[in-house]
């Protein structure tokens, strides 16, 4: 006790004790400044930062898809739809015990591939356990039936409704309508991707491409409160979508239909134009493919018949297909003759059946191996004299003659509403040294003229340049939009027309002579499609063409028989009527169906009659029949029920 | 009259500055468990149980004389160690770890007890020592600390051998451990840090600490927490959200939200306003500790006190520290806010023995008395 006194010091003790309390006191002090800095750059600093990733945490936006613009024809006929398709659904949360199990008793009731349930784990377990995630699109009214009275069985399952593109019309103006297919991964480089949460299709050919952005709409938005685990607490704010413009095309659909049924069996386009404000009456492609075939994706088989098929019915001829003009393009070179002074309406040209560039021994042939004696310009037209043109075009010389045809759009593309448009080919001195590395010869010049040769146009071309020449050099852009609906409840907006740059000649007389070598070509009695001309009621300005695929000898003789049947000429035809006040121009192609007098004339004349006098081809008794069959089924329904 | 009297002794014995430092330290706490439990009734009443619990726990321990306490110190660390001991042998499996002894009606922690018996040992070790202590008596003391400290590490607890630990050093420094050796030791934390995080802690341990310095790294995994924890109380702002408005808790993106995490709570509904509260409250309590350790009438009182003060708030600094990112998540709860009756009983028991440990003068003044 005494030596613990001596050295255990209280006061001493006491004095320590306060010393390392005070620094103690002086290390909390510092320490809890320290965390309250720490305090003040979280939530004065940092504030606003945290406050975002906070909302980031708990608002989550649900895109709500618009519904998609529906397609007319010009009369309002329905050609692209939205109709609903029923879908099996299951959301995680909402099913007792393993998903799995459910599955297993759900497969007894509707079969289920492998690749369904397969494509639906994956998905589901991307998504959270409130969203439903679909097992099976596309529910038979069978199906939906055998769900429904079971469904108290399969919590969780439910059937759901989808918006799914239609075309109630098939094949017709498939070409031109294009389609819709799901969103891969090309099409997600090219589009706002905020615009297309939630949208799950999107135009991928025709119309339905070329005017996504009219059609697809606004996506709406629901933004939600969720918790930690994507569960939906409440609605903090929506915004509801704008559905897409209703689209009204100028295309008259029965005369679609005239045209397509025209061309059945062949291969080959129709296009029919109003010259007056470039509105596409009609736009055929044959052979066709139905455009539902692609909405959900289309299967390999079909996709390879389509793809296989030597006749391509994928490929929309009109506006993709190249061809030689032929003789179709004779009334306007005769303008450019006429514009530049090489001919007038009455110098005659002798043309012995051949015709040979001075110096030269090669005879370029014409049809008529006769020939056709001396000729003005209407009788060349009307004859379609080839000597003529090998002259004309001769003595125009490519320099005049190339430039004077891209003022009729030639070589270049008219700009239709449409993706993939053909812009075929002015063939012009440069262009030849570029791509051949050759120099231009008069005679590929005199080949030319007979719109044979290097020069390649498409049918929409065609139609085009005769409506510059119908309507004496004013030209309008080619179009299939002809009118925007907003809403259903709002009127229908009629576009305004657009002008392409006029071909502007010499004289406004100038027009005349070959317009009316046209009329010739249908009502004289020398005309080469005279016979299509016969009985018409009104005046018909037209030119046929017969466009040579294959190259023949200097000797030789082209026979049809004894050539393979993709080597056979195009039958061209193209015209316009009144022809004094026109109102459509057609221009038409059957590939390697013969003469165009024979075989395109009589097409073009029956498309005309269609559209002036309402003279529809329709495959009414086919319809008719369908439509029987139809009841029938319906009334064998009733008696089932 | 006799117990009248009685019952006022009792009451002069508690020191009612600190006591009411803690009332409405446990009032703020409770009001925020109720929000961070998802307004959930139950929780807060169990927890209510638990301070009541706490509070006659600290009731009863404020009355136990300094002689008696030092007395019991022996018996209490050894019962700690071997029910340590215990547990290695066979505890309740929690969370990946071995904490729990089930006893049937309730679970238990053995190591919450070495929260009281180790600093309660060091300070019996030197009460009966010259100080400042010789390097041999600093050497025991480190023994007795370590010994418990590594019986819990092993468990593996991190945050309660952190505790234990601390408390167990306060003890030294406050019997006046030479500031050379401090100075020393921690500039050797660094080094002893390297070797302790590549050889001695479990790989979740080590994901904690790898965490704390790139939480962006793991953020659906170990990040996770911490992320939330600072968006949380930085979107709290000056003014916070509200009561029970709390975004990140009340949808449930604050994990462990009503336990270590309530900080978080607290910051993203009361704001920066509301922390400069919370803690100046904290630094009345830790204040008032202090100064009732220095009252202390012996040495065994006062170096108690002293580190029973500091370890509170060594849980405050690690658990602020952690929640705001500063500090690597270890399991340390917020000192009588979180929920948990292990640990309120323990810190409440702490306050108890402090304020009995008091009363150098009073004790005179009130011999005549007795």
């Amino acid at each position: 006790m005494v030596k613990r006194e001596s050295i255990k010091s209280e006061h001493e003790e006491l004095k320590l004790f306060h010393s390392r309390s005070l620094v103690a006191a002086a290390v909390v002090f510092l320490a809890l400044a320290g965390i309250l800095f720490r305090l003040f750059v979280l939530q004065v600093e940092g504030h606003d930062y945290f406050t975002e990733e906070s909302r980031k945490n708990y608002l989550k936006s649900l895109p709500i898809p618009p519904a998609r613009g529906i397609i007319y024809d010009r009369n309002g006929k329905v050609l692209a739809d939205n109709r609903s398709e029923y879908v099996l659904a299951v959301v995680r949360d909402e099913v007792p015990g393993k998903v799995k199990d459910t599955i297993k008793r759900l497969e007894k009731l509707i079969p289920l591939s492998d690749k369904e349930k397969q494509k639906f784990y994956q998905k589901m377990w991307r998504q959270n356990r409130y969203q439903a995630t679909v097992l099976r699109s596309k529910l038979t009214e069978k199906e939906m039936a055998v769900f429904s009275v079971n469904q108290p069985r399969f919590p969780g399952v439910r059937i759901n409704v989808q918006m799914e593109r239609y075309y109630p019309l098939g094949e017709i103006a498939g070409h031109v309508l294009g389609y819709v297919g799901k969103i891969d991964k090309r099409d997600l480089k090219r589009i706002a991707k905020r615009e297309y949460k939630g949208s799950t299709h999107i135009g991928k050919s025709g119309i339905e491409k070329f005017h996504e952005k009219l059609l697809h709409g606004k996506t709406g938005y629901r933004i939600i409160e969720v918790d930690a685990h994507g569960k939906p607490q409440k609605l903090e704010k929506q915004e509801d979508p704008i559905v897409g413009k209703d689209l009204f095309l100028s295309i008259d659909i029965n005369l679609q239909i005239t045209a397509e049924t025209l061309l059945k069996g062949k291969r080959g386009a129709v296009v029919a134009m109003d010259p007056r404000n470039g509105e596409v009456l009609a736009m055929a492609s044959v052979p066709m493919y139905d455009p539902n075939l692609f909405v959900n994706g289309i299967s390999h088989k079909n996709y390879n018949a389509l793809r296989n098929n030597l006749d391509r019915p994928l490929y929309n001829r009109a506006i993709q297909g190249t061809y030689p003009a032929g003789s179709t393009i004779k009334p306007i070179v005769s303008m450019a003759g006429l514009h530049y002074g090489v001919v007038t309406p009455a110098s005659k040209v002798r043309a012995p059946g051949y015709f040979q560039v001075p110096g030269h021994r090669h005879r370029y042939r014409c049809w008529n191996k006769r020939g056709h004696g001396s000729v003005n310009m209407s009788y060349a037209i009307a004859q379609s004299c080839d000597v003529y043109f090998y002259s004309l075009a001769y003595r125009l010389g490519i320099d005049r003659f190339a430039p004077f045809m891209k003022l009729f759009g030639f070589g270049g593309k008219t700009g239709v509403d449409l993706p993939s448009e053909g812009a075929g080919l002015m063939p012009t001195r440069e262009w030849k040294k570029k791509r051949h590395n050759a120099t231009w010869y008069p005679g590929d010049t005199v080949n030319i003229g007979i719109g044979q040769g290097y020069w390649i146009s498409t049918p929409l071309q065609l139609v085009s340049a005769i409506s510059t020449l119908s309507m004496k050099g004013k030209r309008l852009k080619p179009r299939l939009l002809r009118g925007i609906r907003k809403s259903k409840n709002l009127p229908e907006e009629i576009q305004a027309v657009s002008y392409l740059p006029s071909v502007k000649v010499k004289s406004q007389k100038m027009w005349n002579a070959p317009i009316q070598g046209m009329i010739n070509v249908m009502h004289s009695p020398f005309g080469t499609a005279r016979r299509s001309g016969a009985g018409a009621a009104y005046e018909i300005a037209g030119k046929t063409g017969t466009a040579q695929v294959f190259g023949i000898g200097q000797k030789e003789k082209y026979n049809a028989r004894r050539l393979a049947k993709h080597l056979h000429d195009h039958a061209l035809f193209v015209a316009f009527a009144p022809a004094h006040d026109p109102k459509i121009a057609v221009a038409i192609i059957a590939e390697n169906s013969g003469g165009g007098s024979h075989v395109a004339a009589p097409i073009g004349r029956r498309i005309i009659d269609a559209y002036l006098l309402k003279r529809y081809l329709l495959p009414e008794d086919e319809e008719n029949a369908k439509e029987g069959e139809n009841t029938k089924k319906k009334k064998k329904k009733r008696n089932n029920r | 009259m006799d117990i009248l009297s009685r019952v006022f002794r009792w009451f002069n014995q508690l020191d009612l500055i600190l006591m009411s430092g803690l009332v409405i330290l446990l009032f703020l706490g409770s009001v925020t468990l109720y929000s961070a439990s998802g307004e959930n009734y139950a929780m807060v009443s169990r927890q209510g149980l638990h301070i009541l619990l706490a509070t006659i726990v600290m009731l009863l321990l404020s009355q136990v004389k300094s002689k008696t306490m030092q007395s019991w110190t022996i018996w209490v660390y050894g019962l700690g160690v071997l029910l340590l001991i215990l547990v290695m042998a066979q505890g309740h499996i929690g969370m990946g770890a071995r904490r729990w002894l089930d006893l049937g009606v309730f679970r238990f922690q053995p190591s919450e007890i070495m929260k009281l018996a180790g600093p309660m040992m060091v300070a019996r070790y030197f009460s009966d020592r010259p100080l400042p202590p010789s390097l041999k008596d600093i050497i025991v003391a480190l023994c007795i600390v370590m010994l418990p400290v590594l019986l819990i590490v092993k468990q593996p607890d991190l945050g309660t051998s952190l505790l234990v630990a601390s408390a167990g050093l306060f003890v030294i420094y406050f019997a006046g451990l030479s500031w050379k050796l401090i100075i020393a030791t921690l500039s050797a934390i660094p080094v002893g840090g390297y070797f302790l995080f590549h050889y001695g802690m479990h790989a979740y341990q080590q994901q904690r600490v790898l965490t704390l310095f790139d939480p962006e790294s793991n953020r659906l995994g170990a990040g996770y927490h911490i992320i939330q924890s600072k968006i949380a109380i930085g979107s709290g702002g000056v003014y916070g959200k509200g009561w029970t408005e709390g975004d990140q808790s009340r949808l449930d993106f604050l994990p462990e939200r009503h336990t270590d995490f309530i900080f978080s709570v607290f910051g993203e509904e009361f704001g920066l306003l509301g922390n400069i509260i919370l803690l100046s409250l904290y630094v009345f309590i830790i204040w008032r500790s202090l100064y009732l350790a220095t009252q202390g009438k012996d040495t065994f009182s006062r170096l108690l006190g002293g580190s029973l003060a500091l370890t509170f708030f060594v849980y405050l600094f690690v658990n602020t520290g952690m929640v705001s990112g500063i500090l690597p998540v270890v399991g340390v709860p917020l000192p009588l806010v979180s929920y948990g009756g292990t640990s309120i009983v323990t810190l409440m028991a702490a306050f108890g023995i402090i304020m009995g440990l008091q009363k150098r003068k009073r004790d005179y003044r009130h011999t005549p008395h007795t």
